[in-house]
């Protein structure tokens, strides 16, 4: 009944220093959702984008309904009905939703004048079809990333396409939105359309793939049917070794003394009142959906945003930071969710993205920059997370992005602060590298530094925190100790509302 | 995916009232109200001001500055430059006087010449930029200087002049619409500026040019991915900018009843000026016609004010210069407060 959509035999593909597919294969079979595993690195988003035009393979076959696929460029295989939602955020910002989602499809008359009125007919339709709450008139600029996946996602749908490609298309979506996209997931599925899904979230395989294909270091380890092996089995298969798992902290006694102290926050129709205590050596857990206002929160603190009214205190110190560097100079580091935007500078290489947050150490007093102390911090970072790049002197743009979300990462450690915000730390990042970075987080707040995690993941909160600050529409709704968090507790205050 | 639930706290909660003024044209309505304040002050400071030769004055000497920022406006959206506007603008005139006075051509097919010399620049610098990988600064920084020596080989080095039975210089400074209702001799050079700028505004929002405009300079690479071939509609919008560069160069040239292969170069300087006082953003992605045409008002009621008040021409030059900063801080401070 359902038949081979797409197969893909031999894939070879080289970067400059790369080799980033060997012999790869894949197929999908038509009303299937297929999960591509593997590490950072391993290949799946580059398998992905030379099926969809985007590279193309040195070496191999690929066909599309049993017949040769040959595609040029990302139009052929939109036109053929091989939509793709990539793993970065490919918006236009200053353009409104209605014109992102209908981009070089917009309704014209003569070839070149647009219909707005039609577009917007065809935008509600869509909207309406997928339940979706957006408002088709506003900037892209203008929305928080969640939201702009919501964009990405009724973009790929509104291809109407039989085969559709979702690279990490829940990294920055929390579960009530991730159910509503495993509803639409299933509609799509029963109507025969392919599905590949990718994603490092484990739990989410069993729950809507029906088939994992896993890759490793851009080659193909194998297929199997999701319900004939445990995820133990298939991160076995994705790492080739056994991942331990890390245990929960240790008990903070909360007697230590406080190093940031926010009190009465407010923003206009932002942040309403906040205040919290963060001591020395914990890690504190900011759990809510999304819109709930943490990062904008950690935004005040780093002065990355301006705020009304609040104070500040960050070891018996006021601080008013104007300015990101008022904060970075007090001891504070900003790990920001939107890593493309505010996290790496894309255009420069692996060393200088490392030392970027801490140029101060690495020049000496005439400005002159002291290359080798870079390089060797670099080499450490690269080391340490296992970043997987030929050389420090790759430029960050080149590298997969859960690799890059560790060069962020890597960033921050380097400078060394007192006090860390790590806003999504592990935004798409694969599940061996994620217990790296929690052990990282241990040991960082064992030796005395303290951390604020924001994070969507609820499993990830409640492993990690010492405490759990709760927010829900610019307020925090309560505060929970690390015996008191459980799943239902955090939920209950995420979403009581005034 | 109904997320109507958590949009409360980012979002300036559920629905949100209407602004009066969409928060795009914000801009604009502040350099209306920029330029509305220099024209009375100049008015209540000198009573030549408000004169009306001297407003059509002032509307005739922004005509061309006008059309070479109405032109520009289309590069810089896509977050590019066009610095040969000023040069190419002197080739088209000198090629327009080429064609009239030397070969002795019909004026209209002059003047299709004229316009034509400068979309042919403007494909060259399109095609340099998007096939040749050249960063639009250095691609049309060459452009530049090749339509300036272009444009003084051709011309010898010398003005051209059109014969007065040619009727040339009516284009710019005749008033058709004069002869129409009388007394209201408004020159044909204005009309011109004000049509292309309406055609200018047409392209920009109405027409799928000006949608792919806005998608380039706000994210390039994006725009690539949803299929679109971004190579071509970059050589049409730089063929767009050389457009109306031709159109500027045939305008000045009729003006002056002569081409001056010596004249032109620094007007790309000014003609940025204005697209950037009318609120439109040099990162791309953000500016509006109405914006450019009131920020080429801008500069032309500064100078000329400036003029009936003695002031003399090279403290003009600075008072541009400090305007220019104090209009884009502002724009600056008004986003910052958001
Ligand atoms: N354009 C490029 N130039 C050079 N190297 C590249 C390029 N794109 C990808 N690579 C390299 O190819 C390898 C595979 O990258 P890819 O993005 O496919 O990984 P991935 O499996 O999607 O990882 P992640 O889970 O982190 O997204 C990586 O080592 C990466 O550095
Ligand atoms: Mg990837």
């Amino acid at each position: 009944m359902s038949e081979v959509l797409i197969q893909m035999e031999g894939i070879d593909k080289q970067f400059p220093g790369v080799q980033a597919l060997k012999d790869c294969r894949f197929e999908l079979l038509s009303g299937e959702v297929h999960a591509l595993m593997g590490e950072n690195g391993a290949g799946k988003s580059t398998l992905m984008k030379v099926l969809t035009g985007v590279y193309q393979r040195d070496a191999g076959m690929m066909t599309f309904h049993g017949d040769e696929l040959i595609v040029p460029n990302a139009k052929a295989a939109q036109d053929k009905g091989i939509a793709i939602i990539h793993q970065e955020l490919n918006l236009a910002p200053d353009l409104t939703v209605a014109q992102n989602i209908f981009i070089g499809r917009e309704p014209k008359s003569l070839g070149i004048f647009l219909k707005e009125k039609e577009l917007h007919r065809k935008v509600k339709r869509l909207f309406e079809r997928l339940h979706l709450d957006l408002d088709p008139n506003e900037l892209v600029a203008n929305l928080p990333v969640a939201k702009q996946q919501l964009v990405e996602i009724a973009k790929a749908l509104s291809y109407d396409s039989e085969v559709l490609i979702m690279d990490e298309p829940t990294a920055a979506l929390s579960d009530t939105e991730i159910d509503e996209l495993f509803v639409i997931i299933r509609q799509l599925r029963s109507s025969g359309v392919g599905i590949v899904y990718i994603s490092h979230r484990m739990d989410e395989l069993k729950r809507i793939t029906d088939r994992v294909t896993v890759m490793r270091d851009g080659c193909y380890i194998g297929t199997v049917a999701t319900k004939d092996v445990t995820n133990d089995q298939i991160i076995s298969m994705m790492v080739g070794r056994e991942i331990y798992d890390t245990s929960k902290p240790a008990r903070h006694t909360g007697a230590a003394e406080p190093v940031l102290e926010v009190s009465g926050l407010n923003r206009k129709g932002v942040l309403k009142d906040v205040s919290f205590r963060l001591h020395k050596g914990e890690i504190l857990g900011f759990a809510g959906l999304i819109g709930a206002g943490r990062t904008e929160v950690a935004r005040a603190i780093f002065g990355a945003d301006m705020f009304d009214s609040g104070e500040i205190t960050v070891k018996g110190r006021k601080l008013k930071p104007r300015q990101p560097h008022d904060a970075v100079k007090a001891g504070i580091g900003y790990l920001s969710e939107d890593r493309k935007r505010f996290g790496c500078i894309v255009d420069m290489d692996v060393k200088m993205n490392v030392a970027a947050a801490s140029m101060g150490r690495f020049t000496n007093p005439v400005g002159w920059v002291r290359r080798k102390r870079i390089a060797e911090a670099a080499d450490g970072i690269v080391k340490m997370l296992k970043v997987k790049t030929p050389h420090i002197d790759q430029e960050v743009k080149f590298l997969s992005g859960g690799n890059q979300q560790k060069i962020v990462i890597g960033k921050w450690l380097t400078r060394d602060c007192d006090i860390l915000i790590f806003d999504e730390p592990t935004r798409g990042i694969d599940v061996g590298a994620k217990s790296e970075i929690y052990k990282l987080l241990n040991e960082l707040a064992a030796s005395g530094k303290s951390i604020i995690m924001i994070s969507s993941e609820l499993p990830e909160v409640l492993r990690m925190s010492h405490r759990v600050v709760v927010m829900c529409e610019g307020r925090i709704t309560g505060e929970l100790s690390q015996e008191e968090a459980t799943q239902e507790r955090i939920m209950h205050l995420a979403t009581l509302r005034v | 995916m109904t997320i109507q639930n958590d949009t409360g706290a980012v979002q300036t909660g559920g629905k949100r009232a209407v602004p009066i003024i969409k928060p795009g044209a914000m801009q604009q309505v502040l350099a209306f109200a920029s330029l509305v304040i220099l024209v009375l002050v100049f008015s209540f400071s000198s009573p030549n001001f408000f004169q009306f030769t001297n407003i059509v004055g002032i509307l005739l000497s922004t005509a061309v500055i006008g059309v070479l920022a109405l032109g520009s406006t289309f590069v810089i959206i896509t977050g590019g430059i066009d610095l040969s506007v000023g040069t190419v603008m002197t080739l088209s005139a000198i090629m327009t006087g080429v064609f009239i006075t030397y070969w002795d051509l019909p004026v209209p097919l002059g003047i299709v010449g004229g316009i034509m010399t400068g979309a042919v620049c403007g494909l060259l610098s399109g095609t340099i930029i998007s096939k040749m990988k050249i960063p639009p600064f250095i691609a049309t920084l060459a452009m530049m200087m090749i339509a300036k020596g272009l444009a003084l080989v051709i011309s010898g080095a010398k003005p051209i002049y059109f014969k007065e039975e040619t009727g040339y210089s009516k284009l710019a400074l005749d008033s058709a619409i004069g002869k129409l209702i009388p007394g209201f001799d408004i020159p044909n050079g204005v009309l011109i500026f004000f049509g292309a700028a309406i055609i200018g505004g047409i392209i920009l929002s109405k027409t799928i040019v000006g949608r792919y405009n806005f998608a380039l300079g706000s994210n390039e690479e994006a725009t690539r991915l949803s299929g679109i071939n971004v190579n071509y509609w970059k050589i049409v919008i730089y063929t767009i900018t050389g457009t109306f560069t031709g159109l500027a160069g045939v305008l000045m040239a009729s003006r002056l009843n002569s081409a001056h292969p010596s004249l032109g170069s620094g007007y790309e300087l000014e003609a940025i000026a204005a697209v950037v006082l009318g609120g439109t953003s040099l990162s791309g992605g953000k500016g509006t016609i109405v914006g450019t045409v009131i920020g080429a008002l801008i500069m032309s009621v500064l100078t000329n004010g400036l003029r009936i008040l003695s002031v003399p021409q090279e403290w003009q030059t600075v008072v541009v210069g400090i305007v220019i900063v104090l209009a884009v801080y502002a724009d600056i401070l008004r986003r910052r407060k958001k």
